[in-house]
């Protein structure tokens, strides 16, 4: 816990078209070199965390209006996504955005967009080290592979451009629990082997956990809870709502009052 | 609500009811000014105008109609139309032949060329049913030179570059030649044209084609049948074009089918992206903006020719019409996209606020 | 038999134009979805350009030649700079009419300057490029054209299928947002395509001005024959532009042999509203590939 904070996020706020507000004072840090998952059921504001540190929020008519993201002291809030880009910040994409009419290795290699200049060779064989199945499909087109693949050429992609921050959204994303397995071990090696400071997103929170060091926890555009992910992992109310476990390890219904009214004290 | 008072704008939204939303006039006070421009309109401008005025307001007049016509497609339904000059210039054919070989009145001529253009227009409309997006307007482009084509070749009927002389206008027994009497024809029919589109916008029919031009999925999925709609769009904005043609050829007396090319259907766009898209009075402000360059630029080129030694270069700036039209269209998408009708409305709400702007 | 090779040489050459014209038009709107009603003007503007470095400013035919590329470069670049750039984002109707609007002050300013007349350029190809087969000759001028078309396709396929930069650029067609998220500069893909795109526009409208002779009427009018062509190849295809070009001008050239030469002009118009209706996306369109 008293690693240096490359990411910080203080108090801030997101309104999409100067009237929906999405984040209400979220405030969080990830510090260097550990993974850290941020949880949370849909529409608490995950995704919009992420766009905002990465820039993509401007697109969408996103702004952040209070607060400050500050990325190793600097403050980056607003910046546009190129900026952001070449200072090492890379968003992988909920949902896998891939260029469907690029071959995989062509995909790869967009991710030197924030190089242009310079050899790629190594980057891609380390890529198709950490994902040798892609190997063999370097040749055929994007929109052609498998949910998959596809997982590994978006990540892969990212890879290319030498992140020291790594956003990942929802990686588990409609894939088969085996392949979630595989990603997720690839994802931690990326952080053992390379480094890269990981901000993983997920609805998958046992994944999640199993693989983060630290944790939080968003309903309705707040964090309302944090801890390092094995004491998040043992947490009644976590367990509960995310594990899909009762506090006495039965699956209990949403609708049972107590839990609701428990529920209720987090918003 | 029975009792009606003398209602003064309130500052603020104090609509309670969709009927409220609906109105044309939100005011007693709008209405009277209404009724006081046509007093004014009809009774006083065309006696205050030189002949040459006169003209100048005819003009700009058929344009108007036309415009609005345009207006309801591009403005209404988010459709472009590269081919409006073209069906203009079937209106104008359309009237001309009618008068010339069957006799057919003008009272009838009339809208029967405005039945005829709609007819061709959704004919090239139809491509818009297939796919979506900007197919229209590369349909739109296709039809003004297909129907240029068959204006000039089709000699049996159009007399190729001869061109028709229309038979003098008449009803019931009175001729209307002349600029004033055409002025009374012209503006009445615009009148009318206009009372016709503000009130089509306030039916269903009008508020599906608004919700198609703001998502054609949503309307789609609120019952809206697309393809239909788009096409009674076109239709409806072909009608006035052919409405507006056929004012042309009884007013011009002969027709050719030079005018009606590709720089004419700019032309019209210009006036709907000048004066602003989707708002009524701001076709008409076009078309007077639009008609108003185009003499001032003639005018100029005109001295500029009549001054010896200059006439060389008042012939090279015949082209600078062209040029400014680019320009203004330019101009007003980048600094002000929603037009003349924005800046009339914003300088009226200056002045109704003065002195106290807050 | 000889008429009938004549037309199919002619045809061919025609809509190997046809289809080089067009594919700036198609890189624009791969890159940023904008259907560019200017294209002529750019045609009319690299053709004037290079006239005014020939017969003005009398340079030699290569350099020339080289300086009206970068200029037009240039000019796209400024283009998009100053007018598109401005409307990213805003709906598409109008980023169609600034196109409109700029193709009038484009011909507006080339006639104030050159007037409507016809001019043409000096003879500069040598004899011997030219090729007789028995009765058939063909003049100097499309072997020149094939040469240089062909030179340039393969250099665009080369840059867009193997360049780092060319690469970029595809993936801002394919999918804008995933191309940002890895910091591809999108702004920059739009100047580079209007650029990229004013060049082969002004290098099609150099080789059309030889042929032809230099009109800024008739350079516009071939402006829009581009959209039968793009509209028959698929908007989004440049091979399907190059064929539909070809297509397009065999079309022309037959109608205008066997039928009637005022035909000539309007039926490529005529095929545009037939493939509308009948096969709206073209005959090489992409076809979505639908995931979910």
């Amino acid at each position: 816990m008293d690693n240096e904070v490359l990411l910080q996020l203080n108090n801030i706020s997101v309104v999409y078209s100067d009237v929906i507000q999405v984040l209400k004072g979220v405030s969080l840090a990830v510090e260097k070199g550990r993974i850290v998952s941020l949880l949370g059921s849909n529409g608490a504001g995950k995704t919009s965390t992420l766009k905002a540190v990465s820039g993509l929020l401007k697109p969408e008519n996103g702004r952040v209006t209070e607060g400050t993201i500050l990325y190793g002291g600097q403050p980056v809030q607003n910046e546009s996504p190129e900026t952001i880009t070449r200072k090492g910040i890379i968003q992988v994409l909920e949902g896998r955005q891939p260029f469907k009419y690029l071959t995989v290795e062509e995909n790869l290699r967009v991710g030197t967009a924030t190089r242009p200049v310079g050899p790629y060779r190594k980057d891609l064989d380390m890529v198709y080290a950490y994902f040798p199945a892609l190997l063999t499909r370097r040749k055929s087109l994007a929109g052609y592979c498998s949910g998959g693949e596809l997982q590994m050429v978006v990540i892969g992609r990212a890879l290319m451009a030498h992140p020291s921050l790594l956003l990942l959204d929802e990686p588990s994303l409609g894939l088969a629990p085996l392949v979630v397995k595989e990603i997720f071990t690839i994802i931690r090696r990326i952080n053992e082997e390379q480094g890269t400071t990981i901000l993983l997103v997920e609805q998958n929170a046992r994944m999640a956990l199993s693989i983060a060091h630290y944790g939080y926890v968003m309903e309705n555009g707040k964090i309302v809870m944090e801890g390092p992910a094995a004491e998040l992992a043992e947490n009644p109310d976590v367990k509960e709502f995310y594990l899909g476990m009762g506090a006495e390890g039965m699956v209990r219904s949403y609708r049972d009052v107590k839990s609701y009214k428990r529920r209720k004290r987090w918003l | 609500m029975t009792t009606r008072k003398w209602s003064f704008h309130p500052c603020g939204n104090y609509r309670e009811r969709y009927d409220q939303e609906l109105t044309v006039f939100e005011t007693d006070f709008g209405r009277l000014w209404a009724v006081l421009g046509l007093v004014l309109l009809f009774g006083a401008v065309p006696f205050a105008s030189s002949p040459y005025l006169l003209y100048i307001l005819n003009i700009t007049g058929i344009a108007a109609v036309a415009a609005v016509g345009l207006n309801i497609l591009v403005g209404y339904t988010g459709q472009i139309s590269l081919g409006h000059g073209a069906f203009v210039g079937v209106g104008a054919y359309a009237a001309a032949i009618l008068a010339s070989r069957w006799n057919v009145p003008f009272l009838a001529a009339v809208p029967a060329a405005g039945l005829i253009a709609a007819a061709v227009g959704m004919v090239f409309g139809i491509p818009s049913g297939r796919i979506k997006g900007l197919y229209l307007t590369i349909a739109t482009l296709a039809g003004q030179f297909i129907i240029e084509y068959v204006l000039v070749h089709w000699e049996s009927v159009t007399q190729g570059t001869m061109g028709i002389t229309v038979p003098p206008a008449g009803i019931l027994g009175w001729s209307i030649s002349g600029d004033l009497p055409f002025f009374y024809a012209i503006y009445l029919v615009l009148a009318v044209m206009i009372w016709m589109a503000v009130n089509l916008m306030r039916t269903r029919y009008g508020r599906a084609l608004v919700a198609i031009r703001d998502n054609d999925r949503a309307a789609e999925g609120m019952g809206i049948p697309i393809f239909p709609y788009k096409l009674l769009a076109f239709g409806i904005s072909s009608f006035y074009a052919g409405v507006a043609g056929a004012l042309w050829a009884y007013y011009l007396v002969s027709v050719t089918s030079e005018p009606f090319n590709l720089g004419l259907s700019v032309e019209y766009i210009a006036m709907v992206i000048i004066g602003g898209m989707g708002n009524m009075a701001g076709a008409v402000f076009g078309a007077i903006f639009i008609t108003g360059l185009n003499e001032i630029l003639r005018f100029v080129t005109e001295a500029f020719m009549n001054m010896g030694i200059l006439s060389e270069y008042g012939l090279n700036l015949a082209p600078l019409r062209e040029f400014t039209f680019g320009l203004a269209i330019v101009l007003f998408i980048l600094i002000e996209p929603r037009g003349l009708a924005e800046v009339w409305r914003i300088v009226r709400s200056n002045f109704r606020l003065w002195p106290f702007s807050y | 038999m000889d008429f009938f090779l004549h037309l199919l040489v002619n045809g061919l050459s025609v809509g190997f134009l046809y289809g080089l014209s067009a594919l700036g038009f198609v890189m624009i709107f791969k890159s940023s979805s904008v259907l560019n009603f200017a294209h002529g003007e750019l045609l009319a503007m690299g053709a004037f350009l290079f006239l005014a470095l020939v017969t003005w400013a009398e340079l030699p035919i290569a350099l020339a030649f080289l300086l009206t590329l970068a200029g037009c470069f240039f000019l796209g670049f400024v283009i998009e700079r100053l007018f598109l750039r401005p409307l990213i984002g805003e709906p598409l109707i109008f980023v169609i009419m600034l196109t409109v609007g700029l193709a009038s002050m484009f011909k507006g300013l080339l006639l104030f300057i050159w007037g409507g007349n016809l001019r043409t350029y000096p003879d500069f190809l040598p004899e011997w490029m030219g090729l007789t087969w028995g009765t058939i000759s063909v003049p100097p001028v499309y072997t020149a054209v094939l040469a240089v078309g062909t030179v340039f396709l393969i250099l665009f396929g080369l840059f867009f299928k193997f360049s780092s930069q060319g690469i970029y650029m595809r993936s801002v067609a394919d999918n804008q947002r995933a191309a940002l998220s890895l910091g591809v500069h999108v702004k920059r893909v739009f100047a580079l395509s209007w650029a990229i795109a004013a060049l082969v526009a002004g290098m099609s409208g150099i080789v059309l001005g030889v042929i032809n002779g230099i009109n800024v009427h008739d350079l516009s009018a071939i402006g829009l024959k581009v959209f039968p062509v793009v509209i028959l190849g698929g908007l989004d295809s440049i091979g399907g532009a190059i064929l539909g070009g070809i297509i397009i001008g065999l079309l022309e050239t037959f109608t205008g042999g066997y039928l009637s030469p005022s035909l000539r002009d309007v039926v490529p118009y005529i095929a545009l509203v037939v493939i509308l209706m009948v096969k709206p996306y073209g005959l090489f369109g992409l076809k979505e590939i639908e995931r979910v």
